[in-house]
């Protein structure tokens, strides 16, 4: 807000209630000052003149410059004609209060909207400033993290921003991600674990090694989605403008009807002419379209500025004012609703140790690359990190043989050991005792003796059922599709409470399930799909709202998606669907708000009901309530 | 070829949607969208003319708002 605007607006308020308390006779000018009728009414009129050219002025001035570019709908023109006119008809004070609230609504507009500009480019305040490069001498200059390349060291300090993404070479410390996922629980890195830029290290220095350039950097790629989210603009927003570049005109034309046509049919009587001219000033004055055509895309904004605070980033307001419609909500199993890595849950030994069974396992298992080996080996290794060591460096001359469809044969000097599912055991006449589970079961022999079994199975994410209660009471239906297995597909679902199940599906069977569905659906339904963006691109972006799971390191699921979860919980999904409806009600009720009020004076002011005061009540008054209920949609702490 | 501006000092929203139809009006743009939030101005134009499109739209601009406002590449 500028302070000469204030004062401008404090200045002529002041005179505006002196010349009010003289001309209601509060203090009356004959009797105090001995001077004629004529000259106290005249001295009264100048003060009012004089409020409102200090306020006033400025509107004049840029008035009359848009006339001359051939702005004729421009709001200063119609505030000017209007406030004229209310002066030509004798309502003096009217005049100046219009014009001095018109102001005071043009100051707090601005006011509003460079705040919610501000608070969203702090809330998006994740851009580095500078990048520590470590040179091969090892001396340390500070560079743009435009300048690093990839394989450069660099060295981050203790609270500042990681500049590029890398990995960690050594040190180790927290690291607060809150700034792009909205988690507050600090991450614990160390040399390995991966570093994404946009993070800060709480406490510790670590020294890092680029492995992507700046404009490729996970926080290049946040930055741009962001600064572009709102060029993609809803129906409600374009209904607005589309709203606005009739209203404007068709209210002016109305007004000068009022103004003409009973003065006409009364013979150019004066009398009448004041009367319906002071009407037609009145709807000049609620022509202005301002507050639905800025509190709409100020909802928006604040709601897209919201979510980001939340880890969501939303591509446009397009796709959230679609999300407000969501109906069904399909989604991909794995990576989105479990955690895409396999963990041993149950280790079922006979004769022998939990130990010894997991050791013998990792041996036969140790050379492949299929998940589940991996999930034994790591169980091994928290079981003891020795025993792994051992596994994994032990220099035998041992034949590993795998039979697809089975499992494998481990051989060296002293023992033979089968690994694998039961078919194996059946096939090497092994007894053992046949788990039931949904999780792939490895049953373990060495020797021809049973050591027992170990369970294997996917991790559901643990915010993941309580996500999506909070979406099924919205009324959302919850669809499930997966490649995996029909048992497993199910019990993942009942589980965590999805409604219906398709399993075993190739890519390309999502597709046309996802298909399936936007043929059926009801026009005002929005059919949402969630995926991590691997392998699901093409069902990404045909589905109506599009959103990634994960953005945090997954380049296509950014560029696919029209939504990105930034860090990898479902509850993303239902704070993205809450933001949504949040956000489109806070529009709904502008619109309905600011357009019934304006409509209704209007006709009010037709039948010389409503006067000035509540014209200026339903420009500024409206444009003022309506831009306080947009800036709710940036807050939602209760998500 | 397409091409982001800010336009500096846009405070008015129903200037703003203005100024999107008349910068559209210009000949030799596919498409330009401005966002009265983060006023900015997404312009996508012909190649061989595109400077000249930049001035119409910077005279355009002006002629709705102002000369306080004006058009900044990104």
């Amino acid at each position: 807000m500028k302070k000469k605007d204030l004062i401008k607006v404090i200045v002529s308020f002041l005179i505006l209630v002196i010349g009010m308390i003289l001309e209601n006779g509060i203090i009356n000018l004959e009797t105090v000052f001995n001077v004629s009728v004529a000259v106290a009414s005249n001295t009264i009129l100048v003060i009012f003149v004089l409020a409102y050219i200090i306020i006033g002025g400025e509107v004049l001035k840029t008035a009359a410059v848009n006339i001359l570019h051939g702005q004729i709908f421009d709001e200063n023109f119609l505030m000017t004609i209007a406030t004229i006119g209310a002066f030509l008809v004798g309502e003096y004070p009217e005049a100046v209060a219009v014009m001095l609230f018109y102001q005071i609504g043009e100051m707090f507009q601005s006011y509003a909207v460079n705040r919610s500009r501000r608070s969203i480019s702090e809330l998006m305040d994740i851009k580095p400033e500078t990048a520590n490069l470590k040179n091969d001498d090892g001396t340390i200059i500070t560079k743009k993290p435009e300048d690093i390349k990839t394989g450069d060291i660099i060295i981050i300090k203790p609270g500042e921003k990681v500049p590029l993404d890398g990995i960690v070479i050594s040190g180790s410390g927290d690291i607060d991600t809150s700034a792009l996922t909205g988690e507050s629980i600090p991450r614990f890195v160390e040399a390995d674990s991966e570093l994404i830029s946009g993070s800060i290290s709480l406490n510790s220095m670590l020294e890092m090694k680029v492995t992507k350039e700046y404009k490729e950097s996970t926080v290049a790629k946040i930055l741009e989605l962001v600064e572009n989210a709102s060029s993609r603009k809803s129906r409600s927003e374009k209904f607005i403008s589309k709203f606005a570049r009739y209203y404007t005109p068709i209210v002016v034309i109305l007004a000068i009807a009022l103004a003409l046509i009973p003065t006409l049919i009364s013979g150019f009587s004066l009398e009448v002419f004041k009367v319906w001219g002071y009407r037609a000033c009145s709807f000049l004055v609620i022509s202005c379209p301002c507050a639905l055509v800025i509190s709409v895309p100020l909802s928006f904004f604040g709601g897209i500025g919201g979510a980001s605070s939340h880890g969501v980033l939303v591509k446009g307001s397009n796709y959230m004012e679609t999300l407000s419609k969501v109906s069904h909500i399909v989604c991909d199993k794995t990576g989105t609703l479990t955690e895409g890595n396999f963990k041993v849950t149950k280790i079922d030994s006979v004769n022998c140790s939990d130990m010894e069974l997991l050791i013998a396992a990792a041996k036969a298992e140790k050379n492949s690359n299929h998940p589940i080996a991996k999930s034994l080996l790591n169980e091994l290794k928290a079981y003891s990190e020795e025993e792994y060591t051992k596994v994994i460096n032990a220099v035998n001359n041992a034949k590993i043989t795998e039979f697809a469809g089975y499992g494998i044969k481990y051989e060296d000097q002293e023992d033979i050991i089968f690994a694998g599912n039961s078919k194996l055991m059946d096939k090497e006449n092994i007894e053992y005792k046949s788990v039931d589970s949904v999780g792939s079961v490895v049953y373990v022999a060495r020797n021809g003796n049973i050591l027992g079994s170990i369970v294997i199975e996917d991790i559901i994410k643990e915010d993941t059922k309580e996500a999506i209660e909070k979406l099924k009471s919205m009324g959302i239906k919850l669809i499930m599709l997966t490649g995996d297995k029909k048992e497993i597909a199910k019990n993942v679902a009942e589980k965590i409470g999805i409604d219906e199940v398709y399993s075993e599906l190739l890519p390309q069977d999502k597709v046309s399930k996802v298909n399936n569905l936007l043929e059926n659906k009801e026009k005002t339904d929005a059919i949402v799909f969630v995926g991590d963006g691997i392998n699901d691109a093409p069902v990404l972006a045909g589905a109506d709202v599009g959103i990634a799971m994960g953005g945090l390191g997954s380049d296509a699921a950014i560029e696919a998606a029209d939504i990105v979860i930034m860090d990898d919980k479902f509850t993303g999904v239902s704070k993205a669907v809450l933001i949504a409806k949040k956000t489109v009600r806070i529009v709904k009720e502008n619109i309905v708000f600011a357009l019934g009020v304006k409509i209704a004076i209007l006709i009010l002011a037709a039948f010389g009901i409503a006067n000035m005061w509540m014209a200026v009540f339903a420009d500024v008054g409206v444009a003022f309530i309506a831009i306080l209920n947009a800036l709710r949609a940036m807050k939602l702490k209760e998500i | 070829m397409t091409k982001t501006f800010i336009v500096k000092n846009l405070d008015c929203a129903h200037c703003a949607e203005k100024m999107e139809r008349a910068i559209n009006k210009i000949k030799g743009v596919n498409e330009a969208s401005i966002t009265f939030m983060t006023q900015k101005l997404f312009l996508d134009a012909d190649d061989d003319r595109f400077d000249e499109i930049v001035e119409e739209a910077r005279k355009a601009v002006k002629k709705i708002d102002g000369d306080e406002v004006d058009l900044t590449e990104v």
